[in-house]
């Protein structure tokens, strides 16, 4: 074996070592939350064409719903959207508004929405739509403790997703988790508002993240921000209401003096 | 049989036996019964003849697809072009009757040029055939009630001495019009073969169809699939040469003891691929509530391509936009095959400020590229959203306690046995109810977004303003409503 040959062998080595060494450093093809922590935590974000598990309890469905729309937004910006979902999940938590969507920066267009009779039509459903590799994602709402959704079902649903590239997104309201082939998983309640009086105007939705499941890293918890103007998550701003950005040239005085104006 | 008539009990129908005892239709039931004391009677069941008769107008469909209910006990089959599928007329005409005899029907059948000529030989005769242009004479020794006419005609012809159809079409037109009518003399002129009525046929005559027959009877699943996936390829090849596609297709199984059932998909743009019709109806077959029931097996299997579009041909390989949405609008076929074309919805926006009706939902199927160019009301920048991201269809009502002012929003409220303290308001956003379509029904709205103890935000509303609409006929304020309407993210 001739020099040059070796040296090609050693540098493809190194690289084939970079890639699978666990590093900290971001995964390729990774699509981040704009959260920091939690991006950082996840090694750069979801992981895409993998199953995603969202819990919630029976009362949380709005922000579970809000986050699980945050992150079918981040995954799949400009293509389709399929949602999955039963018949009487519109009368338990109402039914997903196109204009609640618009104002949250997603595009109503975008979307087309499946109502499944029961749990099995709807997981049948999700599989079909994840085969399809024109879909950004798929998300696949399920009300209660579904007896169905069970590991085999997950996995039919990864092998679905892992197959075309599509991200698969469950929503669980009401139902306690069960071992499943999920990359991650979270459970999601409301977060308040930052603090203020009554009449303080709120701010952007926010939500109180739970990592319980994380198959390739640590778990963590997290307030996130959706920034809608953006169409990414965040960390939580202190103030409510937009502030105008600090320019970079500004007087010692003028900074002292931000704080205040802001207050009253 | 018999049947009520006002308020006479008449006899409706009478076999052999009866009338070799000198009973007739139409004759009342206590005449009848002193004729022949040992009749036996059976209500009539007009619901159930019709059935009947359109279960063998359904059997019927394998001769030809353009059959016609003449109710009550007729049917028309328009076989032109079809017979010498089955060995010719005569051949056609046996293998009709037969069949029908032996499932214990009485059967009277012709074949002439015109529907009417024909169910006029059959009120005389079975079996016969009338040769083009001889309608005249084979229908003129015949007596004029074969025609079938109002019974106020026939017997008004029978005291006008004209007692065959050949009398009446030796009379002048005009003066058989002057006494009995213009539509009587169009109902003679069509039994005489003289122009011709259309026929009425129960099922829009499908733009394409293939079907294969089988000598033996079928009944495995595979057999069946086989045998759809090869019509299928037959039938894009038909539709092919043609540059169109099927939005519509039906596949009808004729079984051996007569029962067919029929089983239709529908597509949201047209269908060029025979894979994608074979799969198409296999979700179909696999969702059926009563699966498709061989008995004894089918003779016949049939693909019919109801309605068909022009397929535009587009560059596929390098446009991804192009195979994005074929393979979008396949998928939703897909699924609309099997849970319902009304299950898939694309959502369209509505010129409604009312939050409940601005926005509609759709079936995906045909609204699609609606849906995809449809323009939504931009948000504001900067703002946290406006309306929420779960509306309830109903609103659901809440109970308050108390409101500091009249107009102010709740401190607390409890909604599904759970009570919620208010620690951010944002409002009210007062909508008015569309008073110029209803009169004063509804009544206008304050929404609130409220944010409770836990950081879960909610869209309230209280039904009705206090200084004008909350009040009684007396005049006095009465306690207003209140309603969550949707839940923010």
């Amino acid at each position: 074996m001739n020099g040059a040959r070796t040296g090609t062998l050693a540098s493809l080595r190194g690289s084939i070592a970079r890639i699978e060494a666990p590093s900290d450093a971001a995964m390729p093809n990774r699509i981040a939350l704009g959260h920091a922590g939690a991006d950082a935590m996840l090694r750069g974000g979801l992981a895409p064409a993998v199953l995603h598990e969202v819990f919630a309890a029976s009362h949380q469905g709005g922000a579970a719903t809000g986050f699980i729309a945050g992150l079918a937004g981040r995954i799949s910006a400009r293509k389709p959207l399929v949602w999955v979902r039963q018949d009487f999940s519109d009368r338990e938590n109402g039914a997903l508004s196109m204009r609640g969507l618009a104002e949250l920066g997603l595009d109503p267009r975008l979307l087309v929405t499946v109502r499944a009779a029961d749990v099995d039509s709807g997981l049948r459903t999700a599989a079909d739509a994840l085969a399809c590799d024109a879909l950004g994602a798929v998300v696949l709402e399920i009300w209660g403790q579904a007896r169905q959704l069970d590991l085999v079902a997950s996995r039919k649903l990864t092998l679905a997703a892992q197959a075309s590239g599509v991200t698969a997104l469950v929503l669980r309201i009401a139902a306690t988790p069960i071992p499943s082939t999920a990359e991650t998983r979270w459970i999601v309640r409301a977060a308040h508002s930052p603090p203020g009086n009554a009449a303080s105007p709120w701010g952007a939705p926010r939500v109180e993240a739970e990592l319980v499941r994380n198959r390739h890293g640590p778990v963590g918890r997290w307030i996130m921000e959706w920034k809608c103007d953006e169409c990414q998550f965040s960390e939580p701003s202190a103030y409510p209401q937009p502030v105008a950005a600090t320019p970079a040239h500004r007087p010692h005085q003028a900074q002292a003096r931000a704080g205040h104006r802001l207050a009253s | 049989m018999v049947a009520k008539d006002h308020n006479a009990i008449l006899l409706h129908a009478v076999d052999e036996a009866a009338v070799r005892a000198g009973l007739s239709i139409g004759l009342p039931l206590a005449n009848a019964r002193a004729i022949c004391p040992e009749l036996t009677v059976y209500d009539a069941d007009p619901a159930a003849d019709l059935k009947t008769l359109n279960d063998i107008a359904d059997w019927c469909d394998r001769f030809t697809p353009l059959v016609a209910l003449d109710a009550p006990y007729g049917l028309f089959l328009d076989i032109t072009g079809c017979a010498h599928l089955f060995g010719g007329e005569r051949a056609l005409l046996q293998i009709v009757t037969n069949a029908l005899s032996r499932r214990g029907f009485a059967v009277s059948a012709a074949i002439a040029g015109t529907s009417i000529a024909a169910r006029t030989l059959t009120r005389h005769v079975s079996g016969k055939i009338v040769v083009d242009g001889t309608e005249a004479q084979a229908v003129g020794p015949l007596p004029v009630s074969a025609l079938g006419a109002d019974s106020a005609v026939t017997t008004g012809l029978r005291r006008a001495g004209l007692k065959t159809i050949g009398d009446v079409a030796a009379r002048a037109p005009h003066e058989i019009s002057a006494r009995f009518g213009a539509a009587f003399t169009a109902l003679l002129s069509h039994a005489l073969g003289q122009g011709d009525a259309p026929i009425s046929p129960r099922k829009p005559l499908p733009d394409y169809i293939v079907e294969k027959r089988f000598p033996e009877p079928i009944a495995t699943d595979t057999v069946i699939a086989l045998t759809l996936s090869s019509l299928a390829k037959m039938l894009v090849a038909a539709m092919d040469k043609q540059g169109k596609g099927a939005r519509q297709l039906e596949a009808s199984f004729f079984r051996t003891d007569g029962a067919v059932r029929a089983i239709m998909v529908e597509t949201g743009r047209p269908v060029t691929r025979p894979e994608m019709i074979d799969r198409l109806f296999r979700e179909r077959l696999d969702a059926l509530n009563d699966p498709l029931d061989p008995g004894f097996g089918f003779d016949l299997i049939r693909l019919a391509a109801g309605r068909t579009e022009i397929v535009v041909q587009q560059q596929r390989d390098l446009d991804t936009t192009v195979h994005d949405n074929d393979e979008i609008s396949a998928l939703i076929d897909r699924i609309a095959a099997r849970i319902g074309g009304k299950r898939v919805v694309v959502h369209l926006p509505l010129e409604s400020h009312i939050p409940e009706r601005a926005a509609l939902a759709l079936p995906a199927q045909h609204h699609l590229a609606a849906a995809s160019a449809a323009a939504w009301p931009e948000r504001v920048t900067g703002e946290p959203p406006l309306r929420p991201l779960r509306l309830f269809e109903r609103p659901e009502p809440i109970k308050v306690p108390f409101a500091s002012v009249p107009d102010g929003p709740p401190h607390q409220f409890t909604w599904r046995r759970a009570l919620h303290a208010v620690v951010r308001v944002e409002g009210p956003e007062r909508i008015a109810m569309e008073w110029w379509k209803q009169d004063g029904a509804a009544l206008t709205r304050d929404y609130f977004r409220v944010e409770d103890a836990e950081g879960q935000r909610f869209w309230i509303f209280r039904d009705g303003l206090y200084e004008n609409e909350l009040r009684d006929e007396e005049g006095k304020s009465v306690p207003a409503n209140w309603y969550v309407h949707g839940l923010f993210a």
